[in-house]
């Protein structure tokens, strides 16, 4: 399966690259994380964004387009050499990729200062998006800080009262536990952060135990998060301490790994692959059949990426260079995404709908994530206002 | 006090699972001086291998063997191919071919299995919880590893001081050379004790993989802890790698446990919090450090 799926991809590369012969491609540089634990992420990215390039026969917006490919292992610094390789070797104008908000906070910089321009399918960090905002970079999925915010709201919506809170101490985790008690009502029992390179969370088990709360957020992406969830079950704490969690601490791939100890969570997030829209029902079916695997929301992110990408090279038929017109074309939002309904606020990030899902068996007896209600509608960031475009 | 020896608890069995990595990663370095990056690797194939016939055959106790096979063919393999020619060369040369080689693994892994993680359920038998005592509850699979790892310790024990090959790989840890001289074959004596390692390192792989993910890249994350194991108890020593183990064990879970407590005792809010994460994620790199100021070979090497 493993092998098919790749020589599809070499042959949906090699077709591509006669194709791209004939007409000058554009360059599009994705910079993701394509190895380690959290290789899954940056490799959904990626898939998601070649799927609407391929079922546009290797074009986007009716423009050839090359993608160049890179993994920048979650390091800060590779982030940075692979832009520098990018924009100085191959004058790469237009980049994509970044899943991490500790490489997007290195390489963001460096690209909108060569004046090129960064549409992020997955990294949010809130200091490009208040004071810190630029007319180069567009965020195409949603800030850490709303991410996890939706899920203080979906704790206050449920009802509790008192949470303990724990995250991976980086940019990224700071970023989720304000987002979480911006959003959340009640009172903090207990605050603490962890090593993103931890996988043991028995003495954080301890803690929570000891403290003993109404519910428990947590933000631990990729891995991470399969770990905790596993450990929090056999500590005997899922069935006694509710928890209450962003779409990252729960995508469909941790949801599979997990396994029963998932059942009942309640999750909060922008994109499920049962949202009701034309996009997302052709993306979730189209990707399945080609990749046999259920899509994660940083597939649907890439994708949308690309169909945003798509539209604004339709509309300057190609051209990148131009970054006011792309500007332009991309504020103008002709596209549709997997998410229903999608807008650009003041500083270039999403607004958009957040919906609390709850993790449920099927009818086939396999867990999925079933959306239960609307939480919030047309909800932009609390940063926007900081923001001088 | 039910939190303090429940913290313990888990310090010790973080301890012993760092003991199964250092046990093999020592012996190797000290025998045949031989810098070994590839160990976690090993680790990774042998919770691969078990968590993958685990969840093929649906049972977690053929797991069990598969990962140790797999480990420690791979071990064998490793050394056949690649380490024996390493033995002569210096550590530069080691650290490279090595690191080489967890690029290959790393990357040979995500073609077989992709890289999405693992998954595998524990055998109902380890499920759950149980009481140690009125208000402790502990994970009953996390004493089944506290419980594993002493009997190996035990084993490599009486292994190691009760048995011929023990008195060799003893010698071999002392005086390279002499033993050498004294006529007995070193190269299978190395493969032996590669073999044995590796074998050591899939136990914990597969043990892992129910409480963390297996997925590629597991074990850069627990190797440098190893490392640092290994200087600490002194390089060749297996008592010391077992002392060593516990007390980083415990060193780093109470930290982590702990110190964020106490700061906020003395300061405020968030400032606390993000300096003792920081510290804690420091504290068994500071305790290295400490003590190779005051005991360079080791806390379990008589200065000579």
């Amino acid at each position: 399966m493993k092998l098919k799926s790749s020589l599809l991809a070499f042959a949906a590369a090699s077709l591509f690259a006669t194709s791209a012969l004939a007409q000058d491609p554009v360059k599009i540089g994705m910079i993701t994380t394509l190895s380690g634990p959290a290789g899954y992420l940056g490799q959904d990215v990626r898939d998601g964004f070649q799927l609407a390039i391929d079922m546009e026969g290797g074009k986007l917006g009716g423009v050839p387009v090359n993608v160049l490919v890179e993994d920048d292992g979650l390091k800060p610094g590779n982030g940075r050499q692979i832009a520098e390789k990018f924009l100085n070797d191959e004058g790469v104008k237009l980049f994509t990729g970044i899943v991490f908000s500790n490489v997007a906070g290195a390489t963001v910089p460096e690209i909108v200062d060569a004046d090129a321009i960064f549409v992020s399918p997955n990294a949010g960090p809130s200091e490009f998006a208040g004071k810190g905002c630029n007319p180069n970079y567009f965020v195409l999925s949603w800030l850490t800080d709303t991410m996890q915010g939706s899920a203080g709201e979906n704790a206050t919506d449920l009802g509790y009262k008192k949470a303990f809170v724990l995250a991976p101490n980086y940019q990224a985790g700071k970023d989720a536990i304000a987002g979480f008690k911006r959003y959340f009502k009640g009172e903090i029992a207990g605050e603490l952060y962890t090593r993103l390179d931890q996988t043991d969370f028995a003495a954080e088990m301890a803690q929570i135990k000891a403290a003993n709360p109404d519910v428990v957020f947590q933000f631990q992406p990729g891995g991470l998060g399969i770990a905790f969830l596993r450990q929090y079950q056999q500590s005997g704490l899922l069935g006694a301490i509710p928890m209450v969690i962003a779409e990252p601490s729960m995508d469909h791939a941790i949801l599979k790994a997990v396994g029963d100890a998932a059942e009942g969570l309640n999750v909060s997030g922008a994109w499920n692959t049962d949202l009701d829209n034309d996009t997302n029902r052709e993306f979730v079916a189209k990707f399945q059949e080609t990749y046999k695997r259920t899509p994660t929301m940083y597939a649907a992110q890439g994708y949308d990426t690309a169909l945003a990408i798509a539209s604004v090279l339709k509309q300057t038929e190609g051209k990148v260079e131009d970054v006011e017109a792309f500007r332009t074309a991309m504020l103008k939002t002709e596209f549709k995404t997997t998410r229903g309904s999608f807008s650009f606020g003041k500083n270039q990030h999403p607004v958009q709908d957040w919906y609390a899902m709850q993790v449920v068996k099927g009818d086939d007896g396999q867990l999925t994530l079933k959306t239960r209600k609307k939480l919030l509608s047309a909800h932009g960031d609390p940063f926007a206002g900081d923001c001088d475009l | 006090m039910t939190l303090f020896l429940e913290q313990l608890l888990n310090g010790v069995q973080f301890g012993v699972m760092l003991f199964l990595l250092a046990a093999g990663l020592t012996l190797i370095f000290g025998i045949m001086g031989v810098i070994n990056l590839a160990h976690g690797s090993i680790y990774m194939i042998g919770a691969y291998a078990g968590t993958w016939v685990a969840a093929e055959t649906g049972s977690f106790w053929l797991g069990i063997p598969a990962g140790l096979a797999a480990a420690a063919f791979a071990g064998v393999v490793i050394e056949f191919l690649v380490v024996r020619r390493l033995y002569g060369r210096d550590h530069l040369d080691q650290v490279l071919a090595t690191f080489g080689l967890i690029l290959i693994f790393n990357q040979a892994i995500t073609m077989l299995f992709g890289r999405q993680p693992l998954f595998v359920s524990m055998p109902a038998l380890l499920d759950g919880s149980v009481e140690l005592l009125p208000g402790l509850f502990y994970p009953v699979y996390r004493l089944a590893i506290i419980v594993v790892g002493l009997l190996v310790a035990l084993g490599l024990y009486l292994l190691i001081n009760k048995t011929r090959v023990g008195m060799l790989v003893r010698a071999g840890s002392t005086n390279r050379e002499m033993v050498r001289a004294l006529g007995v074959d070193v190269r299978l004596l190395y493969t032996l004790v590669f073999g044995l390692g590796a074998l050591l390192a899939g136990l914990a792989g597969f043990m892992a993989g129910p409480i963390l993910a297996v997925q590629v890249g597991m074990g850069e994350q627990i190797l440098i802890t190893t490392f640092v194991v290994v200087v600490i108890g002194g390089v060749g020593s297996i008592r010391g790698a077992f002392f060593a183990s516990l007390i980083l064990g415990i060193v780093d879970t109470s930290l982590r446990a702990y110190l964020p407590g106490l700061l906020r005792q003395i300061m405020v809010g968030p400032e606390a919090d993000a300096l003792g994460a920081g510290i804690s994620s420091m504290g068994i790199y500071l305790l290295m450090a400490i003590v190779l100021l005051i005991r360079p070979k080791g806390l379990f090497i008589r200065n000579s």
